[in-house]
């Protein structure tokens, strides 16, 4: 097949730049990297069709070859389409972006950067002296509540007296 | 097997429904199926004991099995197989389950709400477990094996609201789950070595596998085993698992789950026992194991842990039997695994009790409970005199034949053979001790220390809050009572096991094996337990009643704190590596993957072979040239341009460029396509852009010009040299070469690209026009937010001149406050004539050119747009480009007469024409189904009309239709969103600012221009 050198390389400026803006701040340069980047994609698909040829109408005497391949085309033209919706899609995220925080540019993920400041820091969960229990029953958690409270062997074990889960049903339906 | 395991499963999933009815009283329920299920066991007796053991699944006389084909192109398969051992092993798990459930109904208090789930897991369990020793696929056991851990971590942290509870849960998860992963890999190593991962083929053929690999495997496979027995130097996860409700400790932490290992070690040992580091693990870990537990145990005050490390030191005690490999320490290690399961899950039961009747499990604390609690005290003895190895108890027959088997082990392999059963006395000695030491911790009257003001006189007597009831003393009782009934009839027992001992060489041929029984004749090993006896009572008095905690060890030594610290690096080595690769930045993180994009192709080239490509032209022609130029310099433009719209227009010139390129390849479809996008796209971003500042600026501007430059190039190079390569090397000829005649003779048309969107490629298309569709709907929610369609206003409810007035003049510039007066003055005249909607807007937005030019050439363009839809299927055009084309008029529409002339040219809602439009390419695709054809298959209808005379119709144009309706649908959609929508929130914003004085709008791209 034969190479087009200016289609090259217009594709591959079209890639660099594109590169080159979507690793910016600005949403609005980053959506025009996009549509560059898109841009040079497209001329990839169109160089694989080789070189130029007669526009894919059937008409008489020409042999299929003589055609420029239709293939690629069918797939830029969908590929066309589908970026003018993804543009206007990434507009409106833009202004969106712009209505709420009054900004149209990528800011650092503040969780990423908390990660550095949990090196050696002290974990409750994990570092925190516990003292041996010695026994299981040293509390309980309240069914209606949810909070924790401590309860006397004597009490836990006047068992005809506890509340039993029928009759919390019923005080929670009443 | 696979129907009762199904069915266990099934009654777990049931379990918390059952709890939310019946509360506390489900646990009779599951330990009458766990009960159900251990008489289920019983069917097997014939047949398993008979059978050949270590038969393949299929051969004759092999032990009863059932195997489901699952992943056959991994080999993996549900098959299941029980034979003696799994036989033995399920009886202990659904016998002491059923008894761990009964004790369940009485342990939680009746309004216990989290204890349905609780059930489940519970009941899980012993399913688990019970799946864990019936798989005979290394894939299934392995799969239980996890889920008994997973569930263990679940149980120990039942009371979630307690750190240590939780800590210990997830310290349990973490090594049992290290050792678990480990293990895996050496069962897919072993299977891979043995061409099989049925366990059973692979124990058949173990005499054929040896070498490093195969030893390398074992051990792998043995610090699974290792880790979930908790010896030594994992053994410090079961002392904290204790923090888990006391039936899980009685059932998983000492009956069940902590003899997965054992078992594991139990079920490769008939063929793997004499590989390289087997018996140096097995004996060596295990004796450390059984020596550290058995010592800490003597020196807890919490009865519970004196029981947890006692547990400890027992599994050291069976690896170190079950992994010996002879016929004698075969029988003698399933004895005492039954007699310890028996034992200790009773203890833990009666220390429950304890707990829950007192409140407290200290025994510096616990005082008189024997002399009050006969019938605790009656079952607590019989248990702790089987766990000390006492006669007439079934822990004494058991542990006669461990002293035989080691006896017999040493007199073949002498010093190190007499070594090992010299710790093994030694060890039993301890155990011996501190089982007196829980009897004395738990039951006696204790007197004050020495340190104590009343020094020698008794402690009060701890207060035993009510009687345990008969239900709750029952499951220990039945424990202990079996552990009396073993001993006195060894007959059955023997007859279970004898067929798994049996499948191993005795130690010595000329010897007789040994056998279960209580009374062996005065052999020198009744001498050796008779020694232990003596030794262990004395350890117990001089050291046993001691109330002071245990001495720390040496931080080196502690195992659990080395754990926490290795964790704890782990923790920060990952937060390390995470801030120096993860620092927040989005645009680093894309330059990182962009850069190994490059990289990486660009090693490829640059390491494979390639010659500079033989065919290259410089262009087709100079007017190729000349647009390359063109585009290059419009990217560049976009670079530089310092404010929005100017770098908007570059990038359209990009654009516009490529449309020509297009259109000089012999691509007039993609020209026309193109150019229309281009278009509207200038058009949407200026109306969406408006209200942002006119210049790129950004408070963060961003660093690293120079990177990124390179980067960028770096990369297009990379493209650029790779699809020159590609395209150099291309032979196989382009599928597109029959298109031309299939797109005249199946499709009916003659334009090739435009069949192949409706016809050849349809189904492509049909998925793009979804997307299309989808695209709409989120441009419309993300400006409307709520609703999109917003009812309007009538058109003649709207004063003449309101849309987008200037309010405020104070923002504005004298010159500016002038224009606007004058276009004001021409307010008066009536021009309705040309558009709609024009009075609507405010006179200083009006244009009369606009207005005129907009009249004059909205039909026309609707006009071109239809015909060229209807002409695309032979000449250039189509439903995108028709659709294009129709939506470039509405936003004419739109621009010249504002958002009231947009609703009155098209009065649709988008959603509605775009789902028409689906609707109608569904039809399409449809309806050749209800004749008989294909889905989208083309027909040609010939109608013979007045006046327009014959006409040659090809279905796939209605598809082309759908296409047209679906593109005009979001264009109309992307204005009412980006252009109508965001003119009315402006307005609004300009009346609230004009109140409020100066704002940022007033700086906005457009100004007052809007």
């Amino acid at each position: 097949m034969t190479v087009n050198l200016t289609l090259l390389v217009v594709m591959g400026a079209m890639l660099a730049i594109g590169i080159y803006l979507i690793l910016e701040r600005s949403l609005t340069r980053v959506l025009l990297g996009i549509i560059l980047i898109s841009n040079g994609v497209n001329l990839l698909i169109l160089q694989t069709s080789g070189r130029a040829g007669e526009s894919p109408i059937v008409r008489d005497g020409l042999d299929s070859g003589d055609y420029l391949d239709p293939l690629p085309q069918a797939l830029l033209l969908t590929a066309i389409v589908i970026a003018f919706a993804m543009v206007a899609l990434l507009l409106a995220l833009i202004y969106r972006s712009w209505v709420l925080a009054r900004q149209d540019e990528v800011t650092d993920d503040e969780e990423d950067r908390r990660v550095a400041t949990t090196i050696g820091a002290r974990d409750p969960e994990e570092d925190d002296d516990v003292s041996t229990e010695t026994s299981e029953f040293i509390d309980a958690v309240d069914p209606a509540t949810g909070t924790t409270r401590t309860v006397s062997p004597a009490e836990r074990n006047s068992e005809s007296d506890a509340p039993t889960i029928e009759d919390l049903h019923q005080a929670g339906e009443s | 097997m696979i129907i009762v395991l199904a069915v266990l499963f099934a009654v777990s999933i049931l379990t918390p429904v059952l709890y939310t009815w019946w509360g506390r009283r489900t646990f009779y329920v599951l330990a009458g199926v766990l009960g159900a299920a251990f008489l289920w066991t019983f069917r097997y007796l014939p047949e398993v004991i008979p059978a050949e053991q270590s038969a393949r699944i299929g051969s004759p006389n092999a032990p009863p099995a059932e195997v489901i084909s699952w992943i056959p192109q991994l080999g993996v398969e549900l098959a299941f197989r029980m034979d003696a051992l799994a036989l033995v092993m399920s009886m202990l798990i659904t016998g002491v389950g059923a008894a761990v459930m009964l004790y369940c109904a009485r342990y939680f208090p009746p309004a216990e709400r989290g204890a349905g789930p609780f059930a489940a897991q519970l009941f899980a369990f012993a399913a688990s477990m019970l799946g864990l020793v019936l798989s005979d696929d290394l894939v299934m056991l392995f799969i239980f094996w996890e889920l008994t851990t997973v569930l263990s971590f679940l149980l120990i942290g039942y009371s979630a609201h307690r750190i240590f509870a939780r800590r210990s849960a997830i310290q349990a998860l973490v090594v049992t789950t290290f050792g678990g992963l480990i293990m895996l890999v050496g069962l897919l190593w072993i299977g891979e070595l043995a061409g099989s991962y049925r366990l059973s083929d692979i124990l058949a053929s173990s005499s054929e596998l040896n070498g490093t690999a195969v030893d390398a495997a074992m051990v792998l496979i043995l610090i699974g085993a290792v880790s979930k027995s908790a010896l030594v130097p994992f053994h410090f996860w079961l002392p904290a698992a204790m923090a888990a409700p006391t039936p899980v400790s009685a059932y998983l932490h000492a009956a069940a789950m902590v003899k997965a290992g054992i078992y594991l070690v139990a079920r490769f040992a008939p063929g793997f026992h004499d590989t390289a580091f087997w018996l140096p693990l097995v004996l060596g870990l295990g004796l450390l194991t059984m020596l550290i537990g058995a010592y800490r145990a003597l020196r807890q005050t919490d009865i519970k842990l004196v029981l947890a490390y006692g547990t400890v030191s027992q599994l050291g005690f069976l690896i170190m039997v079950n992994g010996l490999g002879t016929e004698d320490a075969a029988l003698a290690g399933i004895a005492m695994l039954l007699a310890h399961g028996l034992f200790k899950a009773a203890l833990f039961m009666v220390v429950g009790i304890i707990d829950h009747k007192t409140g407290t499990r200290d025994l510096r604390v616990l005082s008189g409970i024997g002399a009050a609690q006969r019938p605790l005290l009656i079952v607590s003895i019989i248990a702790v005199a089987s766990m000390a190895g006492l006669p007439p108890l079934f822990g004494f027959v058991a542990k006669e034949v461990v002293f035989e088997s080691f006896y017999g082990y040493a007199e073949i392999h002498g010093l190190w053979g007499w070594l090992v059963l010299g710790g093994v006395v030694l060890a039993s000695a301890l155990t011996v001790a501190y089982s007196a030491r829980f009897l004395w911790g738990a039951f006696a009257t204790k007197r004050h220390p020495a340190e104590h003001p009343a020094a020698g006189a008794a402690l009060p007597p701890t207060k035993f809050h009510g009687r345990p009831d008969a239900v709750f003393i029952a499951a220990p009782a039945v424990l202990a009572a079996a552990t009396v009934v073993f001993a006195m009839t060894t007959q059955p027992l023997q007859y279970v096991i004898e067929p798994f001992a049996s499948m191993f060489e005795p130690a010595d041929p000329e010897v007789e094996p040994t056998y279960l029984a209580l009374w062996h004749g005065l052999t020198p090993v009744l001498a050796l337990s008779a020694l232990t006896w003596a030794i262990g009572l004395g350890l117990f008095w001089l050291r046993g009643r001691d109330g002071r905690s245990l001495r720390a060890i040496p931080a080196a030594l502690d195992a659990e704190r080395n754990y926490r610290a290795s964790i704890r690096s782990l923790d920060d080595f990952a937060a390390w590596v995470t801030s120096k690769t993860q620092r927040g930045s989005l645009g680093w993180y894309l330059f990182i993957i962009m850069a190994v994009a490059t990289g990486v192709p660009a090693g490829v080239v640059a390491f494979t072979g390639h010659t500079v490509p033989g065919h290259i032209i410089l262009a087709e022609g100079p007017m190729q040239l000349v647009l390359g130029v063109l585009i290059i310099a419009g990217g560049l433009g976009a670079v530089w341009a310092p404010k929005r719209f100017m770098a908007v227009l570059m990038v359209s010139l990009c654009g516009w460029g490529i449309a020509g390129q297009f259109a000089l390849q012999g691509a007039p479809d993609l020209a026309l396509t193109l150019l229309l996008v281009e278009s509207i796209i200038l058009v949407v971003f200026v109306l969406a852009l408006r209200t942002l500042p006119a210049g790129i600026w950004t408070q963060n501007p961003t660093r690293f010009r120079l990177g990124r430059a390179l980067l960028g190039a770096g990369f297009g190079l990379v493209i650029m040299i790779a699809a020159a390569i590609a395209m150099d090397r291309r032979v196989a000829e382009p599928v597109s070469v029959e298109y031309p005649w299939m797109s005249y003779d199946v499709g009916h048309g003659t334009n090739i690209v435009n069949v192949t969107l409706v016809d050849i490629r349809v189904w492509d298309t049909f998925g793009e026009i979804t997307v299309l569709a989808a695209a709409a709907t989120g441009v419309a929610s993300l400006i409307f937010v709520k609703r999109r369609d917003v009812q309007r206003r009538q058109l003649h409810e709207v004063p003449t001149g309101s849309v987008g007035r200037v309010l405020s003049d104070k923002a504005l510039s004298p010159r500016q406050a002038k224009e606007i007066q004058v276009a004001r003055s021409f307010a008066t005249v009536a021009r309705e004539a040309w558009l709609v909607a024009g009075r609507t807007l405010a006179p200083e937005h009006r244009s009369i050119i606009f207005e005129v030019v907009t009249r004059l050439m909205f039909h026309a363009i609707i006009l071109l747009s239809v015909y060229l839809l209807l002409a695309g299927h032979n000449t250039p055009g189509g439903g995108f480009a028709g659709g294009l084309l129709a939506g470039l008029a509405f936003v004419l529409r739109y621009l010249a007469g504002g958002r009231y002339e947009l609703e009155a040219a098209i009065p649709f809602s988008a959603g509605a024409l775009m789902g028409w439009g689906l609707a109608v390419a569904c039809f399409t695709g449809l309806t050749p189904l209800i004749f008989g054809g294909q889905a989208f298959q083309s027909f040609v209808v010939d109608l013979q009309l007045p006046i327009l005379g014959e006409h040659h119709l090809v279905s796939s144009v209605l598809f082309d239709v759908g296409v047209y309706l679906v593109v005009i649908g979001l264009i109309v959609d992307v204005l009412r969103s980006l252009g109508s929508e965001i003119d009315v929130r402006s307005e609004q914003e300009h009346r609230q600012d004009s109140t409020l004085g100066h704002s940022i709008h007033s700086q906005t791209s457009l100004g007052v221009a809007r």
